[in-house]
C-alpha cells in the first residue's frame, strides 16, 4: 500500500507515491535520480547520504520518505545554481576530494557544521565530521577545506 | 613551482567538479531499461556441504524473475575465478590452485561464500526472496587462523590439499644468509603479525550485466580497477563470451585501493545470468556484504631475525611468513606474499644475504589478495620492526642504525632480485629528522612527563618497487600477463586532443595529470584535453590502475605517444614549410624552422592532417592521432622516510598521534597538490592499521565479528592528526618522466 508524499526538494515541489519501507535516501535516488547522495553503508555509519531535511543534516538512510512528507529537502545538487558553493570551491581548492563517493555527503556535513559553528577551530571539524568516513584523503584536505570554506562564507 | 599548467604544476582537479555538484556516475547511479535486481544468497558457515537448495517457494514469491545456483553454472560448463600468477615451490612443484566455481557446487568454504543468485522486479523482493531459498547445510570443521590452519592436523580447506599449503616459496641465498648468521656479533629475533585488513572503498562493489540477444554480446558496467583485464578474464577464462562481443564498463569508481583489481564472483554471475533470464541484472553490495566478500589484504604471521656485526652493520636477514591465502585464491593473490613482499626485504639497506621463505595457507576466510600496497607493507613492517628493535638492543640512535647500514651506492642489485636504480635514502631521512625535529624530542618527551603523558617518537624508511615490469621478466616470474600500458593522442580537426588510457582513475585524478603531460609535451591548455579510461569500446587494451603504475608506466605510454605526434606534425609542418622535417623544431606548441619566420601552431598543424588539401598524401597518412604501448625496462624504486610521534595517557589508555613527518621520493612530481593528498591517504590507512582497523574471525564458528562499520575500526577525522610533508628527488633513470 504505497502512500503520497509532497516535499520540496531542492527548491522544487514533489509529490509522489512510495512505498511505507522506502528509505529517502531511495526515494532520492531512486524516484528524483537525484544520484548525488549516495550509499556507502548499510548501518547508518558511512555520512555518504547526508542531505538537508529543513535545513539540518540527515543521514537520508536513518529516514523514511513518508517521515519527510511536508519538509524540504536540499541534496548536494541542489547547493549551488551554476558556480560552486564556496564550500564546494573550498574542496576543490585544497583537494578535499579524491574518488569522489564520500564528498557530497561531506560537503553537506559541512555546511551543517558552519550553520551551527561559523567559525570553527580545526578540533570542532574533526569531531563535527566524525560521522562521515573517507578512504582517500586523510582527512587533513578536508579539515583544511572546511576551515577555508567557513571563512569564505564568513565573507 | 613551474608556472602554467604543465607537469610539476598544483593545478586543481578537472573531475572535481562533477564529484562536488552530485554529477558523478558510478556503478549503482546506470539504470537500463528492463533492469533487474540480484541478492546473492551466502553462506552463513565457514566450512559446510550443500547437501541441497530448495528454491520452490522462493521461485513463487513476488516479482522474482529467477534463481540460479552452481548447478546451472556448471550445466553451462562456464569457467571458474582464476588467479593469474603461478607461482612455483622450491622443491619445483606449481602452486595448489583449487577449482573456484563461481557459485558453490557442492561445497562452501567461507562465511559469505557465494550459493545461488535470486532475481527480482525490485531489490526489496529479490532480498526477501533470497531468505526464502532452503539450503541444507552439512557443518565441517573450519579454521580461520593462519598460524592455526599451517599445523599438522588443522581442518582441511580443501579436502584435496590436506595441509593448507599452496605454496612453499623461497628467494634469495640460504647458505650465505646462514653464514653471515655463524659470523654475526649480534642477532636480534621477532615474531610478528601483520594483521587482516578489509579493504572500505567508500563506493561497495557493484556490478550490472547485461545481454544484447540481436548481437549476441555483453556489457558489464562493474567497480572495477582494471577494466581490460576483467573483460580478458571472463572472456578466456571464464567463457562468458568472445572479447569482442563483451564490452566492459568501469565508470567513476569510488575507491579500490587494490580490491576492486580482481574479478570476482558476483560481476561473473550478473553477466551470466543476463542471458539466462534475458534482462539486465544489476547487483550492489550492502556494505555488510563487502566486508564479507571483497578480497581482504594482510593477515601474516612472520618470524624475523637481523644478524649484524659489533658496530650494527648488517649481514643477513632471515625471514619465514605463513601468509592466509583465504579460501580460494583471488586473481592475484599468489604474486603479493611473494614477488611482491620478499624482493623488498633489502629495503633501504645493503644487507648482503637476504633468506625468505614463504608458506601460503588456505584458510576458511574471505580471500585475501592486493591491498593499498600489495606485500610491499607487509615487507616493510617486517624490516623496520626488526631495525627498530635491533637499535634498541644495540643501543644505537634508530636514526644512526639506519644511516650506517643505507645503500649508497646506484645501480644496486639486492640479494632478493631487484635493481635500484637511483635513490637517496639519506636526504629524505635527514628532511624527516629537520621537520620532526627529532633532536627536540628528549625535551618535549620531559615536558609530557610533567603532564603525566607517555611520549615516544618512531621512525620508518621505506621502499616500494611500483609500476610493476617489465613483461618479460614477471611473465618469467609466472605472471599471467603483460605489464605494459597503452596510451593513445587524438587531436580533433579543431586542435584539441582526447587521451585513451588503459589506466583507470578511481580517485587518483587522471583526467588532470594526463593532460598536464599532454600540456608540458604539446602546448595544448588541459582545458582542451579530454582524457577517456575505463570503458574496454572506447580504449585499446590496457591493463588498468593498481600498484602505483599509472603515473610511470601509463604517464610514460601517453608522453610516447605524444612523441610520435611530434614526429609526424614535423613532417606535415616541413612539407608546408618547403623545409626538410628534420629542420622542424617543436617547442610550447608550435612547429618552427630556426632563423626563419615559417611557424605553425600544432592546432593548424592538426587541421592540415585532418583537411589535407595541401598535404604529402603520397607520403604521409592523413589524420593526427598516434598509438603507443609502453613496456618499462624497470620497476620504479619510490622511497622515503617518516616519523610518527605518539603521546599516550596512563590513566585511559588512549594513544594520539601528535605529530607525523612524511618525506618522500618519487622523482619527478606531475601535480604535487595530488600527490600531496594520495601521501595523506596512504598515512591513515598505516596509522589506521597501527591504531583501530583489524579483521577478526571468531575462531570457533569462523563467522566474521568485524562485519559492519559498527565493529571495525575505520578511521575518521578525529583519529587522524595533520601530516606534514616534504620531498626529495631523485627522478627515474629509464622512464621519460623521471
Amino acid at each position: 500500500m504505497s502512500s503520497s508524499i509532497s516535499l520540496t526538494v531542492n527548491g522544487k515541489s514533489v509529490t509522489a507515491a512510495v512505498e511505507p519501507p522506502t528509505l529517502l535516501v531511495h526515494f532520492i535516488r531512486e524516484h528524483l535520480d537525484l544520484t548525488g547522495t549516495h550509499v556507502g553503508c548499510d548501518t547508518s555509519q558511512c555520512g555518504a547520504c547526508v542531505v538537508h531535511v529543513d535545513g539540518k543534516s540527515v543521514k537520508s538512510c536513518t529516514m523514511l520518505a513518508i517521515q519527510a512528507d511536508g519538509t524540504e529537502i536540499t541534496t548536494i545538487e541542489g547547493v549551488a545554481n551554476g558556480a560552486l558553493h564556496p564550500m564546494q570551491a573550498a574542496f576543490k581548492e585544497h583537494h578535499g576530494l579524491q574518488c569522489g563517493f564520500c564528498t557530497p555527503g561531506m560537503v553537506m556535513a559541512a555546511l551543517d557544521l558552519v550553520r551551527r559553528h561559523p567559525s570553527p577551530d580545526e578540533a570542532t571539524v574533526r569531531e563535527g565530521l566524525d560521522g562521515n568516513l573517507c578512504r582517500c584523503t586523510g582527512y587533513h584536505n578536508i579539515v583544511a577545506a572546511v576551515l577555508a570554506g567557513a571563512q569564505a562564507m564568513r565573507g | 613551482m613551474p608556472e602554467g599548467s604543465g607537469i610539476g604544476a598544483s593545478v586543481t582537479r578537472k573531475e572535481d567538479q562533477r564529484f562536488l555538484t552530485g554529477r558523478g556516475k558510478y556503478t549503482d547511479d546506470i539504470d537500463v531499461a528492463g533492469q533487474t535486481h540480484a541478492v546473492f544468497v551466502r553462506s552463513p558457515h565457514a566450512h559446510a556441504k550443500i547437501l541441497g537448495v530448495d528454491t520452490t517457494a522462493a521461485l513463487a514469491m513476488p516479482g522474482v524473475v529467477g534463481i540460479l545456483t552452481g548447478k546451472e553454472l556448471a550445466a553451462d560448463k562456464l569457467g571458474g575465478l582464476i588467479c593469474g600468477w603461478m607461482i612455483h615451490s622450491k622443491d619445483g612443484s606449481e602452486m595448489k590452485a583449487p577449482a573456484h566455481p563461481a557459485l558453490a557446487l557442492d561445497e562452501v568454504r567461507y562465511v559469505g561464500d557465494h550459493v545461488a543468485i535470486v532475481i527480482a522486479e525490485t531489490k526489496a523482493q529479490a532480498r526477501d526472496a533470497a531468505e526464502a531459498v532452503y539450503v541444507d547445510y552439512g557443518i565441517l570443521p573450519s579454521v580461520v587462523n593462519v598460524a592455526a590452519a599451517a599445523k599438522p592436523g588443522a581442518p582441511a580447506v580443501h579436502a584435496s590439499i590436506p595441509d593448507n599449503t599452496s605454496y612453499r616459496w623461497e628467494i634469495g641465498d640460504e647458505a650465505a644468509t646462514k653464514a653471515a648468521f655463524a659470523k654475526a656479533a649480534h642477532v636480534i629475533e621477532l615474531d610478528l603479525i601483520n594483521n587482516r585488513l578489509i579493504p572500505n572503498a567508500m563506493e561497495p562493489r557493484a556490478a550490472l550485466g547485461l545481454y544484447e540477444p540481436g548481437t549476441e554480446s555483453f556489457t558489464l558496467y562493474t567497480t572495477s580497477q582494471n577494466p581490460h583485464v576483467a573483460r580478458l578474464v571472463l572472456s578466456a577464462f571464464i567463457g562468458i563470451a568472445p572479447e569482442h562481443k563483451l564490452r566492459v564498463v568501469a565508470p567513476d569508481v569510488g575507491g579500490g585501493f587494490g580490491s576492486k583489481i580482481f574479478i570476482y564472483a558476483e560481476e561473473t554471475v550478473c553477466l551470466w545470468a543476463s542471458k539466462k533470464v534475458n534482462r539486465p541484472v544489476k547487483w550492489v553490495a550492502d556494505r555488510s556484504e563487502s566486508f564479507l566478500a571483497d578480497a581482504h589484504g594482510r593477515d601474516h604471521v612472520t618470524h624475523v631475525a637481523l644478524a649484524t656485526d659489533e658496530n650494527g652493520i648488517f649481514l643477513g636477514l632471515r625471514v619465514k611468513t605463513l601468509a592466509a591465502m583465504g579460501a580460494y585464491l583471488s586473481t592475484f593473490a599468489s604474486s603479493v606474499p611473494t614477488y611482491l613482499y620478499g624482493t623488498l626485504l633489502a629495503g633501504q639497506y645493503a644487507t648482503p644475504a637476504i633468506y625468505c621463505e614463504v608458506d601460503a595457507i588456505f584458510t576458511n576466510t574471505a580471500p585475501v589478495d592486493a591491498y593499498r600496497g600489495a606485500g610491499r607493507p607487509e615487507a616493510t613492517y617486517v624490516l623496520e620492526r626488526i631495525v627498530e628493535v635491533a637499535a634498541r638492543e644495540l643501543k644505537i640512535d634508530p636514526a644512526e642504525l639506519r644511516r650506517r647500514n643505507f645503500i649508497r651506492t646506484f645501480p644496486y642489485q639486492t640479494p632478493v632480485a631487484l635493481e635500484y636504480d637511483i635513490g637517496d635514502y639519506q636526504a629524505s631521512l635527514d628532511q624527516a629528522l629537520e621537520l620532526a625535529d627529532y633532536k627536540g624530542f628528549p625535551a618535549r618527551k620531559a615536558e609530557a612527563a610533567k603532564r603525566g603523558m607517555l611520549r615516544g617518537i618512531g621512525l620508518s624508511t621505506y621502499i616500494e618497487a611500483c609500476g610493476l615490469a617489465p613483461s618479460k621478466l614477471v611473465g618469467s616470474l609466472g605472471a599471467g600477463v603483460g605489464l605494459f600500458e597503452s596510451a593513445q593522442v587524438r587531436f580533433n580537426p579543431t586542435g584539441n586532443v582526447q587521451v585513451f588510457t588503459g589506466c583507470h582513475s578511481h580517485g587518483q585524478g587522471h583526467e588532470t595529470t594526463y593532460a598536464q603531460i599532454i600540456n608540458s609535451r604539446l602546448g595544448v591548455p588541459i582545458e582542451n584535453v579530454e582524457v577517456i579510461h575505463g570503458d574496454t569500446a572506447q580504449v585499446q587494451f590496457g591493463l588498468g590502475t593498481y600498484g602505483s603504475r599509472s603515473g610511470s608506466v601509463g604517464g610514460s605510454a601517453i608522453y610516447k605517444a605524444a612523441d610520435k605526434i611530434i614526429a609526424k606534425g614535423k613532417k606535415i609542418a616541413a612539407y608546408r614549410f618547403g623545409a626538410k622535417h628534420e629542420d622542424v623544431q617543436f617547442e610550447n606548441g608550435v612547429f618552427s624552422v630556426p632563423n626563419t619566420n615559417k611557424q605553425m601552431t600544432i592546432s593548424e598543424v592538426a587541421f592540415a592532417a585532418y583537411v589535407p588539401h595541401d598535404y604529402p598524401l603520397d607520403e604521409l597518412e592523413p589524420g593526427l592521432d598516434e598509438n603507443a604501448f609502453y613496456d618499462p625496462l624497470n620497476f620504479t624504486y619510490p622511497a622515503g622516510a617518516h616519523v610518527c610521534e605518539v603521546e599516550i595517557d596512563p590513566e585511559t589508555g588512549v594513544a594520539k598521534v601528535v605529530n607525523w613527518v612524511a618525506v618522500d621520493d618519487f622523482g619527478t612530481l606531475i601535480n604535487p597538490l595530488i600527490v600531496h593528498g594520495q601521501i595523506h591517504g596512504g598515512v591513515a590507512q598505516g596509522i589506521g592499521q597501527a591504531m583501530i582497523e583489524n579483521c577478526v574471525y571468531d575462531e570457533d564458528s569462523g563467522q566474521l565479528l568485524t562485519g559492519s562499520f559498527m565493529d571495525y575500526g575505520m578511521p575518521r577525522a578525529d583519529d587522524m592528526p595533520d601530516f606534514k610533508v616534504g620531498f626529495t628527488s631523485t627522478p627515474c633513470t629509464h622512464n621519460p618522466l623521471g
